[in-house]
């Protein structure tokens, strides 16, 4: 059990690629983390800060609906609503192409999974108008640039950030004592969503050591917390709860309203033992396998707690352990790694799907991946996707995926490789007698490439 | 190529996959003996917002034809007559033959506890989570509360169809997923080959075998679209599905039915298309036919003897405003109404208290004024169907719901 280079490449990669090289250490993989974001540069996605321009104008619009009393007026500002929605949704088509894009070429393979890890951790989407497409523009902002600093400054960067606040109703919170609460007894109250997910999702989980006064107290802490589109991040001192909050057993604030205090239960939060657990549980389960060995949660749980949660000693510490290179192959990859790995090992040209129509974007990809039980970026709620291999694996999802195989490869690469050489080209040493018999005996071109893509060495990494 | 694979044996000896299961369905064995209770239930969640006053049109209220200039299409008109007070819309007028068997009800003016914020997003999450808020840290849906608290649950007693998830069927119990649009069609050599690949891992052998079965249970309909083309020699059998609507939704009630005919007690699935916020004399006419469809085909489907004892619940996250906007359409509201159907309900007429759309009488001064929870109509045909303790109901399965008096919707 220990380092290899095509293991590394389909564990904690992107899977194997007929044209990028696999990395050739465990260091190697490590330096791809400092290296320059190249996939960033060259398949571009759009930031929330600049999507914001777009909620500017939409909201505006809305504003000017609302208030018209000229019903002529109404189709015309309709219609640019719907205009502004239109190209939203089709850019953040477009950023789904680069996100598959990104999985196909880069030779940084490890960051992309991160990225993804972190995304799903920190679960967040817009919930209504044109908000609904900024999803891939909140990840490109608030987690891909801090994948490799303290988990503290991501979590920071998270909580304060307008889509997650939007998400998870915080913008409504109002703190019970509040200035703006005692002059409008219309105003709903404290929201304790956001607070509530801090501890059990993204910091001590949820069996960790607190209780329902301590969300609420956290709500309280949190209030003053909020965000609109002209302005993004907002903290309104009337909206905030005066007074001291204490949380698992320690006081913090009890001066006038401020951000202080939220940066210093976020820190405290980070640096918790039980967090460290937690998150270094979540790594090993998603990069390693559904019952990760618990000596390998424990050699990260002592260096994340060693270097007060930097994130890039704690990789390290999961890329020289024994325990997460055992084989067999465990983990299933979810419908995105799945279909992008597979146009990894197909080596999808940029052009192609730059080129292809919005239906048939649908067709290959958005369509196909919510069969699988994984909408684009839409997972169900706050707690994100399921790690688990059979919540994927079953009858509907592998269907799909066989289906998927079958098909979608013909549309994506109009030269499909030699079915004969591909397992071993899209496998490696994990490739089977069983797989290079199908290849070989299927009807088809299409149908050799199809079973090798549905084969279980594949579909695990 | 020595590789044949029986799944019925396979399947006797062991466990069908479903999404939800709370450990690897490998461990649990399985038996296909029916559930104790003997009814059928479909639930539709209708996504987008249904306009509660277009499809169920209270031409009785001199409100209505204030609020709708262009939306009541010659109210009142002696075919879709529901009541001397309420008509239905002509979409569903091949409904009407079940409306006069009295096999077809509404209740009007009912909504979730979901006020002001009005998303689709936050409003179907409630829907299905059955819960006063969000954010209490719910994260399954009622229907599959109710089946942890029914004997005898296993993954086919309930099946949720069609693509994306359905919540209200989400949680600890066993559930089947199928999409009858992943459906496997392949060539018989295909077949053995990828039976072949996956036979060594047990997660993928299973799973295979599962959804060949239950792609065979399609309906005959596209088992012999799918003869012909495999008689043809058409490669491209397995095309991908499209992002369009089209007929997904009468091949998902087909596949309902033919599962309800069998030991499956409970279906759940998606309706879209009802966020109408302009020209909905298209969308509505458009999502009712689907609606209607639906029903139909399962009531063909499920055959009489089933039909007598089957309960459809439709049900949306919001009603619309009760005034029309200025792009014929309406916008997001608060009170909606909810469609039953089935030889079990008691139809033939509209439940509900109806609140009066005079502009004081309506929430916020722009929507239909909720008069009851969406929860306790459910509840109620929950109890109805499956004997479930009124307690269970309002504790676990709708956590702080009061069902009030028994509103009476089961024969």
């Amino acid at each position: 059990m220990s380092f290899s280079p095509e293991l590394a490449e389909i564990r904690f990669g992107c899977g194997l690629s007929p044209v990028v090289n696999a990395p050739q250490s465990a260091q190697d993989v490590l330096d791809q983390l400092t290296a320059p974001d190249l996939m960033q540069q060259r398949f571009p996605i759009e930031t929330f800060a600049q999507f914001r321009e777009r909620s500017i104008r939409f909201t505006g619009l809305n504003k000017q609906l609302r208030k018209s009393d000229d019903p002529d007026n109404e189709p015309e500002l309709r219609n640019a609503m719907r205009e502004e929605r239109r190209m939203a949704r089709r850019d953040s088509l477009a950023w789904m192409v680069n996100s598959v894009l990104r999985w196909t070429w880069t030779g940084q393979g490890f960051h992309e999974r991160l990225v993804w890890f972190w995304a799903d951790h920190f679960s967040a989407q817009g919930k209504a108008g044109i908000l609904k497409h900024a999803n891939a523009t909140y990840i490109e902002e608030a987690i891909r640039p801090l994948t490799t600093g303290r988990f503290s400054e991501m979590l920071t960067t998270v909580v304060t950030h307008p889509v997650m606040l939007h998400y998870l109703d915080q913008s409504t919170s109002v703190g019970p004592g509040s200035e703006v609460a005692k002059k409008n007894k219309r105003l709903k109250g404290l929201n304790e969503n956001l607070a509530r997910e801090v501890l059990e999702l993204h910091t001590l989980g949820i069996d960790g050591p607190y209780d329902q006064s301590d969300v609420r107290q956290l709500a309280e802490l949190f209030t003053g917390m909020s965000q609109t589109p002209g302005a993004g991040f907002r903290f309104k001192s009337r909206w905030a709860e005066p007074g001291s909050e204490t949380v698992l057993g320690k006081t913090y604030g009890g001066g006038k309203p401020s951000m202080d205090p939220v940066y210093e239960v976020l820190g405290d939060l980070a640096l918790h033992p039980v967090t460290a657990q937690h998150l270094c549980w979540k790594l090993a389960v998603h990069f390693v396998a559904d019952d990760p060995d618990p000596a390998l949660i424990q050699h990260m749980t002592a260096r994340y707690l060693g270097s007060d949660g930097d994130l890039m000693q704690v990789y390290a510490a999961m890329l020289e352990h024994p325990a997460s290179w055992q084989e067999p192959l465990r983990n299933v990859k979810p419908p995105f790694a799945f279909v992008a790995s597979a146009c990894r090992g197909l080596a999808v040209r940029p052009e192609t799907l730059q080129k292809t129509a919005i239906r048939n974007l649908l067709r290959n990809f958005m369509t196909p991946l919510e069969v699988m039980g994984q909408t684009w970026l839409s997972p169900g709620g706050p707690d994100g996707w399921p790690e688990e291999d059979y919540a994927w694996i079953n009858p509907q999802g592998l269907a799909m995926r066989m289906r998927w195989s079958m098909v979608a490869p013909e549309n994506l690469q109009p030269q499909l490789p030699d079915p004969r050489g591909f397992p071993d080209q899209l496998l490696g040493r994990f490739s089977t007698p069983e797989i290079r018999f199908a290849a070989n005996a299927a009807e088809s071109r299409a149908e050799g490439i199809g079973l090798t893509l549905m084969s279980p060495a594949f579909q695990r990494r | 190529m020595t590789n044949q694979v029986s799944r019925r044996s396979f399947l006797s000896g062991s466990a069908v996959l479903g999404c939800s299961l709370a450990a690897s369905p490998l461990l649990t064995p399985v038996s296909f003996a029916a559930a104790p209770w003997d009814t059928r239930l479909v639930v539709i969640i209708l996504r987008g917002g249904m306009d509660a006053l277009d499809v169920v049109q209270p031409y009785g209220d001199p409100g209505f034809a204030k609020a709708r200039t262009t939306l009541n299409y010659g109210t009142g008109r002696k075919t879709r007559d529901l009541d001397g007070f309420f008509a239905l819309h002509p979409a569903l007028a091949p409904l009407m033959p079940l409306w006069r068997r009295e096999e077809l009800g509404f209740i009007h003016a009912v909504s979730t506890p979901y006020r002001d914020k009005r998303s689709h997003f936050d409003g179907q999450d409630l829907l299905e989570a059955g819960t006063v808020s969000l954010g209490g840290g719910t994260r399954d849906g009622w229907l599959n509360r109710l089946l942890q608290h029914l004997p005898g649950t296993e993954a086919r007693t309930a099946f949720a169809l069609g693509r994306g998830d359905i919540r209200v069927l989400d949680g600890a119990a066993p559930v089947s997923d199928w999409s009858p649009e992943a459906n496997i069609v392949m060539s018989p050599q295909a077949e053995r080959l990828a039976g072949m690949i996956m036979q060594d891992d047990p997660l993928f052998h299973a799973a295979f075998n599962e959804a060949l079965d239950l792609s065979r249970d399609d309906s005959a309909e596209v088992i012999a679209e799918n003869a012909a083309l495999a008689e043809e020699g058409t490669m491209d059998m397995m095309a991908m599905p499209s992002g369009k609507r089209g007929k997904q939704h009468k091949q998902i009630a087909a596949y309902a039915a033919e599962q309800l005919r069998g030991d499956t007690r409970i279906a759940s699935f998606s309706i879209n298309g009802w966020d109408t916020h302009s020209r909905q004399q298209v969308g509505l006419t458009d999502a009712l036919g689907r609606l209607s469809d639906t029903i139909l085909t399962i009531r063909d489907g499920v055959g009489a003897r089933v039909w007598e004892k089957t309960a459809i619940v439709a049900m949306t996250e919001f009603g619309r405003t009760v005034r029309e906007n200025g792009t014929k359409g309406t916008d997001h509201g608060t009170g909606g109404a909810m469609l039953m159907a089935g030889g079990a309900i008691r139809g033939g007429r509209v439940a509900g208290r109806w609140p009066g759309l005079d502009e004081a009488d309506l929430y916020d001064r722009r929507d239909l004024m909720p008069t009851g929870d969406v929860r306790a109509s459910a509840a109620w045909i929950l109890a109805g169907l499956t004997g479930v303790d009124r307690a269970v109901l309002e504790r676990s399965v709708f956590p702080d719901l009061d069902m009030g008096d028994d509103p009476g919707l089961l024969r």
